[in-house]
């Protein structure tokens, strides 16, 4: 039995996909350029799943997908930090307003 | 039934990111990242992968999400009086009008032929994996054993990531020497 066509599942993945790429290549402010890259990395785990859903003995995508969010969280956290000392110093976060190596 | 769950969940997801990106503000963004969070979760379980939705519901937004609005709240500027200072650089070019409508068209530009290559894509495939019955089961089972016995080393190594990426962001973040002498600027 199946209930959704997996293909609408591809469909939705690559639509996140392309929406997170316009927001990293679109956005100035450093955090939304982040959520960007989650957005991304979503749009991954969707198409890793809807396969994975055929492979019920290994789960093989699934668990891509669960080290996929680790490394993510892991990503998130350590870009945050480093965009928070960068605020600190530059007093903005604003990825077009960075254009000094030393201030 | 399960139809109209799927168009609902890939709705509020499309919905959620789309208005990431049109969103100005920082932090209605952070909230309609949580729309879209919540809506792959819900594809996530259509998927018959229940414990990625709870895994992702725990990591995404119970996780990540706070921590990006951590960030949004820490890195707010508000509107800051006119500067009257000589010493500013002008504003680069990408700041006035012209910049910006340019830079808008060429990232639509480019996100919407990567989603039309990437549907012709998926319409012209055959996968042979599609033609598969699918069952529904639960998954934790089988995401237990596999994460003790084919997956050990990559989840040993998952944990010692996760241990440097704390000890390193919180070293970061905390890292007050070098900018105190510029904070006051």
């Amino acid at each position: 039995m199946q209930a959704v066509d997996s293909q609408f599942f591809l469909f939705v993945g690559a639509a996140l996909f392309s929406i997170g790429l316009a927001v990293v290549l679109l956005k100035r402010h450093a955090i939304v350029v982040l959520m960007g890259v989650e957005l991304m990395l979503n749009a991954v785990n969707v198409n890793l799943v809807a396969f994975s859903q055929y492979d019920p003995d290994r789960l093989q995508g699934q668990m891509l997908a669960l080290f996929v969010m680790v490394v993510a969280a892991a990503e998130s956290a350590v870009a945050l930090a480093i965009v928070l000392q960068v605020y600190r110093h530059f007093r903005t976060a604003q990825l077009d307003e960075l254009n000094e190596l030393k201030q | 039934m399960l139809q109209l769950a799927f168009y609902t969940f890939s709705a509020l997801a499309l919905f959620g990111a789309l208005a990431v990106l049109f969103t100005r503000n920082v932090l209605y963004a952070a909230f309609f990242l949580l729309l879209t969070l919540l809506g792959v979760a819900g594809l996530f379980v259509l998927a018959s992968a229940d414990f990625l939705a709870v895994a992702q519901i725990m990591i995404y937004v119970g996780g990540v999400l706070v921590l990006v609005i951590f960030g949004v709240m820490l890195t707010h500027k508000p509107e800051l009086p006119a500067n009257t200072n000589s010493q500013q650089p002008n504003k680069i070019a990408s700041l006035n009008r012209a910049g910006a409508q340019a830079s808008w068209v060429v990232a639509i530009l480019v996100a919407g032929c990567l989603f039309i290559a990437l549907y012709t894509l998926l319409i012209r495939a055959n996968f042979i994996l599609l033609d598969r019955p699918v069952g529904w089961q639960s998954t934790v089972n089988t995401i237990g054993k596999q994460l003790m016995t084919e997956y050990v080393v990559p989840f040993e190594i998952a944990g010692i990531l996760l241990l440097a990426a704390l000890v390193g962001a919180t070293y970061l973040a905390s890292l007050q020497l070098k900018s105190s002498r510029h904070a006051g600027r």
